[in-house]
C-alpha cells in the first residue's frame, strides 16, 4: 500500500467502529424519546377515562350532569362537518394542485402563488379561526353552524392538501405522459386517463392525513363561537353543532368545577384517537393497495 | 430501383388508405426541413438543419451524444415543446404542412406520426387496455372494433402469440423486449403514417434488440420509420439512410452503404470508423 500504511488503519478500526455504535445508539434513544411520551400520553388518559366509556357515554345528549353526560352530539357534529371539509378540500385541492403542476406556465407569477400556499400551510390555525369568523360567520350570515365550521376547517387544511396532490402529480414518472402525449391525447385525456390514476392513491394519502389533522382542530372552532352545551343531535349542515375537540376542550377547563368531567375529557380523547386511528389506517390501506407499480 | 418503388405501391394500393397521388406529387418526401434551428434556452442545439425524409423508407439518425439527433427526432412531433424553454425557427413540412406553426394542432400531427421511446413505457394497465389507449382517446368506443384493432396491432409487432391468453394482465409482467414490441403494438394502433423511435433498443438484450430490428423491416413496407440510435451496425443493418449528425448540425446524409462504405466528410468516416463518439 502506497498511500494507506496498515498499521494505523488497524490502530483506527476499533476506535471508528467504536463511533458507529455510539451514534446508533443516540439515533435510537431520540426514537425511543418520542415513543415514551405517546406512551405516557396514552396511559394517563386510558387509566382516567376508565369506567366511564359506555354505552350511555357514546350515544347520549350533552349533560351538565357528569353521570349522564354522552358525546354522541359531539361525534355527529364532527362526522357532519367531515363531509363539508372532505369534498371541498378534494375538489378545491386537487383542482388547484392540477392546474399549478400541469397548466400553469412556470413564471414568476406561479412561483410566487406556490411560495405563498407554503406560507399558508404555516399560518396558525387561529388565524384561519378569525378569516372564518369573519367570512362564512359574519360577512356571509351564516351563524356557527356546521357548514361554516367545515368551510372554515378547510382553508386550514386546503394548503396541505394541495402541496400534497402536487407532490403526488410530481412523483408521476414522465415517461407515462409522454407515452400519452405521443399518440395525440390531448392535456385533459393525459392527465384523466395516465397521471390521475397514478397520483391518486398519494393524494387521497395526503387528504386523509389533513383531514385528520382537521378533526383534531380546537382554536379556530373557539373563534368562530362554538357553544359549550347543545342539547339536540346536529341533522345537517345548516345546524348548530358541537364537535369532540371542543367538548375535550370544555370539559377539561370545567373539570376544576366538576372534578368527574376530567374523566369524560379522558374518555372523549379515547373516542377522537380512535377515529383518528381508523383515518390514518385507511390512509395506509389506499397507499399499499391502490399504488401502481412501474 | 424503380421496381421497388411500384412493388411499394402495390402494397399502399393493399392497404388503400393511402393517397398515392399525393405522395407521388410530393416527391414521396414525408418530412421536408429547411433551415430548422433550436434553442433550448441559451443552448442552441440545432443548426441550420436541413434534411428530405423519403417515405417508406427507414432512416436512420446517428451521432455521438449531445449532437442533437434526439432532439431533431422529437422536433417531428414537436414532443420537444414540453420542455417549456424550447424556440425553434425554420420549417419542418409533413406531406405539404407546415407543422411548426403554432395553428398546426398537435394532436393531429402525433396521431399521424407515432413515437416509440428509449425505455419501454407501457402504462401500468393490461395489455388490452394499453393497445386500445390510443384508439378510446381518439373516440372509438365499440368493443368489437377494439378487439379487432388489439389483435391487429399485437400481430403487427410480432407479439401477439406471446400474450394473447394474457390480455387482461398487467403489462408490467411482460420482459423488457416484449414491452418494447407492446410499446410498438400501441402506437400501431393509432395507424399511424410515421413512426419515430427514440434508440429503442438501448435498454434492451441483444436478442431483444435482434427482434425489435426484424420487425422494423417489416413495419417499413407500411411504414416510414425515423429510427435514432447509438448503434451503427444497427444503422446499417436496418436503414435505408443515414443522416450523421454532429454538434446540431448535419454532418451528412445519404444512402446507408454510402455513409458506410465512402462517405464524403471525414468526420463522418472518423465517427463510424470509432475515432470518437
Amino acid at each position: 500500500m502506497k498511500y494507506l500504511n496498515a498499521d494505523q488503519v488497524t490502530k483506527r478500526m476499533d476506535g471508528r467502529i467504536a463511533k458507529n455504535n455510539i451514534l446508533k445508539m443516540l439515533f435510537l434513544l431520540a426514537t425511543i424519546f418520542g415513543l415514551i411520551v405517546l406512551a405516557i400520553l396514552i396511559y394517563r388518559v386510558v387509566v382516567d377515562s376508565i369506567g366511564w366509556i359506555d354505552w350511555n357515554f357514546l350515544t347520549g345528549r350533552q349533560s351538565t350532569d357528569a353521570e349522564r353526560a354522552g358525546i354522541m352530539g359531539a361525534l355527529l357534529g364532527t362526522l357532519w362537518m367531515m363531509l363539508v371539509v372532505a369534498p371541498v378540500t378534494l375538489i378545491l385541492g386537487i383542482g388547484t394542485a392540477i392546474y399549478l403542476e400541469l397548466y400553469a406556465k412556470k413564471g414568476r407569477l406561479q412561483a410566487i402563488i406556490q411560495t405563498n400556499i407554503s406560507n399558508l400551510a404555516g399560518v396558525p390555525s387561529i388565524v384561519y379561526g378569525i378569516l372564518g369568523l369573519t367570512i362564512f360567520v359574519r360577512a356571509m350570515e351564516m351563524g356557527n353552524i356546521i357548514l361554516a365550521g367545515g368551510l372554515t376547517l378547510s382553508l386550514l387544511i386546503l394548503p396541505i392538501v394541495i402541496v400534497a396532490a402536487q407532490e403526488a402529480i410530481r412523483a408521476v414518472p414522465g415517461f407515462l405522459s409522454e407515452a400519452s402525449y405521443g399518440m395525440g391525447a390531448t392535456k385533459w385525456q393525459t392527465i384523466k386517463n395516465v397521471i390521475l390514476p397514478a397520483a391518486l392513491p398519494g393524494m387521497l394519502t395526503g387528504a386523509i392525513l389533513a383531514l385528520s389533522r382537521a378533526i383534531g382542530e380546537t382554536a379556530p372552532l373557539t373563534v368562530i363561537g362554538i357553544p359549550a352545551l347543545i342539547i339536540p343531535f346536529p341533522e345537517g349542515i345548516f345546524d348548530k353543532f358541537t364537535a369532540l375537540p371542543m367538548q375535550i376542550y370544555y370539559w377539561t377547563i370545567d373539570s376544576s368545577l366538576v372534578a368527574e368531567y376530567a374523566n369524560l375529557a379522558a374518555g372523549t380523547i379515547i373516542v377522537l384517537l380512535v377515529l383518528l386511528f381508523v383515518l390514518n389506517s385507511a390512509a395506509i390501506f389506499i397507499r399499499n393497495k391502490f399504488q401502481q407499480r412501474f | 430501383m424503380s421496381l421497388l418503388t411500384v412493388k411499394e405501391n402495390m402494397v399502399m394500393v393493399n392497404n388503400g388508405n393511402i393517397d398515392i397521388a399525393s405522395s407521388i406529387a410530393n416527391n414521396n418526401v414525408v418530412f421536408d426541413t429547411k433551415e430548422l434551428n433550436l434553442w433550448y434556452g441559451e443552448t442552441h442545439a440545432l443548426k441550420d438543419i436541413n434534411l428530405k425524409i423519403k417515405e417508406n423508407e427507414v432512416t436512420a439518425i446517428i451521432g455521438p451524444s449531445g449532437c442533437g439527433k434526439s432532439t431533431y427526432l422529437k422536433t417531428l412531433n414537436r414532443m420537444v415543446e414540453l420542455v417549456p424553454t424550447v424556440r425553434t425557427t425554420g420549417e419542418i413540412s409533413y406531406k405539404g404542412q407546415s407543422i411548426l406553426d403554432k395553428s398546426f394542432k398537435v394532436e393531429n400531427l402525433r396521431t399521424r406520426v407515432g413515437m416509440v421511446f428509449q425505455k419501454p413505457n407501457p402504462f401500468p394497465k393490461s395489455i388490452y387496455d394499453n393497445i386500445a389507449y390510443g384508439p378510446r382517446i381518439h373516440g372509438i368506443r365499440n368493443k368489437k372494433i377494439l378487439d379487432e384493432i388489439v389483435e391487429k396491432s399485437l400481430r403487427g409487432a410480432y407479439i401477439w402469440d406471446e400474450v394473447k391468453d394474457r390480455l387482461k394482465e398487467n403489462a408490467y409482467g411482460l420482459s423488457g423486449g416484449q414491452q418494447q414490441r407492446l410499446c410498438i403494438a400501441r402506437t400501431l394502433a393509432i395507424e399511424p403514417d410515421v413512426i419515430l423511435m427514440d434508440e429503442p433498443t438501448s435498454a434492451l438484450d441483444p436478442k431483444s434488440t435482434l427482434k425489435i430490428e426484424d420487425l422494423v423491416q417489416e413495419l417499413k413496407k407500411d411504414y416510414s420509420i425515423i429510427i435514432v440510435t447509438h448503434n451503427m451496425q444497427q444503422a446499417a443493418r436496418i436503414s435505408d439512410r443515414t443522416a450523421f449528425f454532429l454538434d446540431g448540425e448535419v454532418v451528412e446524409f445519404d444512402v446507408t452503404d454510402t455513409i458506410f462504405t465512402k462517405p464524403n466528410d471525414s468526420r463522418t468516416e472518423d465517427y463510424i470508423s470509432g475515432r470518437f463518439g
